[in-house]
């Protein structure tokens, strides 16, 4: 084949080599294929004839990764139901990922499907890490046995661990243990936003993964906008210093037709 | 590099294009703030609007393919938007668009209201009472959409043509006649189709979408030079710019301002400082101005 003359970013076409079911409703498409990524990255998967949207790489080998998807919407739907030989189309990754510093004491806290964004840190991260993750319950827990650390688990019912709230078991962590020296979080955004305060009150920094609707996912089309931030191209993951400034934070974001609203209405049509 | 632009002093004469971030005053803000003289609100229609599915925007290396779709969250629910646009500090223009001469004269006439800086029409949509037949690329159609919306506006009027018409340059024309007080050229080119080869379907949704970046510039080129033959009234030239150089080629060819869009994929959301920058240092090289420039392409022999 001739070199091309120019790198155009088009759809990667690959093919699904394994779909494994991760619990109700979330599930991991496999990909036999190496792909440059650092964690906290996303890229735009593409089923043809059907849409493309965001997803964060939630496994990553040098000659593997897989994607986790939770079943929400029209999408998602069809997207748990890929088969072994099915096509998508990969463009990517894109996004700055997650700032990950040698040495560090942190805390990672994931809320639901948060975990996936956040899997692929904690595999990364050096030093002395407490890992927090809640879910609905215990059959929705993400991954649970997966990583060689011990997970600090709540449950909105209590059927495992803490009933109760991630930022329960991060308050508790960050009186009782060695100091943070950094907080990474991705969950729902409500949950993000009481992390960044509970982590603004202790004065520790953290990173959160934000989601809103994308469209071309290289920071010109404008539709993921956020205050000031470009979310799939300045983002998906701010510090404190930026989240500070950016009052969209918790409050408001664009639907598809570009129309400012509240944050739930927003999370109601994206769950569609 | 401060430059007349009609009723303003702008800070350099780039211009962003619509469609391209646009979405709300902070990012608007933010863009002035990395350098752009002329930021544009992004296309407000008649209803509120989807757009298209994805994929809408694909990277073909050499610029972008992309069916958007005219999102829009119709103009009569944007009132968070214009509270907080009310308290700007720098100018802007309004973007609007239409399936028929009332719609835009009826969307033109409370943007207006609102009091942008500037009010841009884009007469590349297709007109619902002709069959779908795009108004750009007519005269009479052109005539009748700038004139309807002339009267109804209370700020300076930018028509923003398309390169699908057969002879943009008496497009340009009709539309001056018809009061006009600036032109921006050009949009999108196409459209163009890619298809993936492997599940063998087109890869943008709507199947079709417009070209932009630096594979257009030529025709932006020519678009603007035959333009600027045709008519007296200022010119925002645009279609690839993407360095200084790119804009100092524009404006020989007749532009008064530059567009930029495609560029902020290629060189970062700073591309407008970066090309004032670049088109400042070209000229001082020189001992040269804008002034001395504009047109140049157009001189004897």
């Amino acid at each position: 084949m001739m070199t091309k003359p120019v790198m155009d970013q088009k759809p990667l076409m690959l093919r699904v080599t394994e779909n494994k079911r991760e619990a109700p409703d979330y599930a991991t498409l496999f990909f036999d294929h190496s792909l440059a990524f650092r964690p906290g990255q996303f890229v735009m998967v593409w089923i043809p004839g059907l849409d493309e949207k965001p997803y964060t790489i939630s496994h990553h080998n040098p000659d593997r990764f897989g994607i986790t998807i939770e079943a929400k919407g029209i999408f998602s739907r069809k997207a748990i139901a890929l088969t072994k030989g099915d096509l998508v189309g990969i463009r990517g990754p894109f996004g700055n990922g997650f700032d990950i510093r040698p040495g560090q004491v942190v805390a990672v806290v994931a809320g639901g499907c948060g975990m996936a964004p956040l899997a692929t840190l904690v595999e990364q991260l050096p030093g002395d890490t407490t890992l927090i993750h809640g879910a609905r319950s215990k059959d929705f827990l993400l991954f649970p046995d997966r990583f060689a650390l011990p997970r600090e688990i709540c449950t909105d019912d209590g059927s495992l661990g803490h009933k109760g709230l991630v930022t329960d078991l991060l308050e508790r962590r960050i009186t009782n243990g060695s100091p943070l020296d950094m907080v990474y979080a991705c969950g729902p955004e409500i949950m993000m936003y009481k992390v960044f305060q509970l982590c603004e009150t202790r004065g520790i920094p953290c990173q959160v993964s934000l989601e809103r609707y994308m469209r071309c996912g290289f920071g010109v089309c404008g539709a993921c906008v956020c205050g000031k931030q470009v979310v799939c191209k300045d983002g998906p993951v701010f510090g404190s210093e930026t989240l500070r400034e950016m009052k969209d934070f918790n409050t408001r974001a664009l639907l598809k037709s570009g129309r400012e609203v509240d944050l739930s209405l927003y999370f109601s049509w994206r769950c569609r | 590099m401060g430059i007349r632009f009609l009723h303003k002093t702008l800070k350099n004469p780039t211009v962003l294009a619509s469609g391209i971030l646009g979405n709300s005053k902070d990012i608007l803000e933010r863009v002035h703030e990395n350098g752009c003289g002329l930021v544009t609100l992004k296309s407000i229609g008649p209803e509120p609007r989807d757009g298209h599915n994805n994929p809408t925007v694909i990277d073909l290396g050499c610029g972008l393919i992309n069916a958007v779709g005219l999102p829009s969250p119709g103009y009569l629910n944007m009132e968070n938007e214009w509270a907080e646009l009310e308290h700007r500090n720098f100018p802007i223009i309004a973007s609007v668009y239409g399936g028929s001469v009332d719609e835009y004269r009826r969307v033109a006439e409370y943007v207006s209201s609102k009091k942008p800086d500037f009010i841009e029409i884009n007469i590349s949509c297709p007109n619902s009472e002709q069959h779908g037949m795009i108004f750009g690329i007519n005269r009479d159609s052109s005539r009748a959409v700038v004139s309807a919306v002339k009267k109804a506006v209370s700020v300076p009027l930018i028509v923003k043509l398309t390169p699908q018409a057969p002879d943009i340059a008496d497009i340009a024309k009709a539309c001056e006649d018809a009061g006009a007080d600036a032109i921006c050229a050009i949009n999108t080119v196409g459209p163009g189709m890619v298809i993936d080869i492997e599940s063998g379907k087109p890869i943008l949704a709507f199947k079709k979408g417009g070209l932009s970046g630096p594979m257009i510039k030529p025709i932006a080129v020519r678009c603007v030079f035959d333009i600027y033959k045709a008519v007296s009234i200022p010119i925002i030239g645009l279609g690839g710019i993407t360095t200084g150089e790119d804009a100092i080629e524009m404006v020989m060819a007749g532009a008064t301002l530059v567009g930029i869009g495609t560029a902020v994929r290629y060189r970062g959301i700073d591309v407008f400082q970066k090309i004032a920058d670049e088109m400042d240092a070209w000229l001082s090289e020189r001992n040269l101005s804008l002034a001395d420039i504009k047109g140049a392409a157009h001189g004897e022999g």
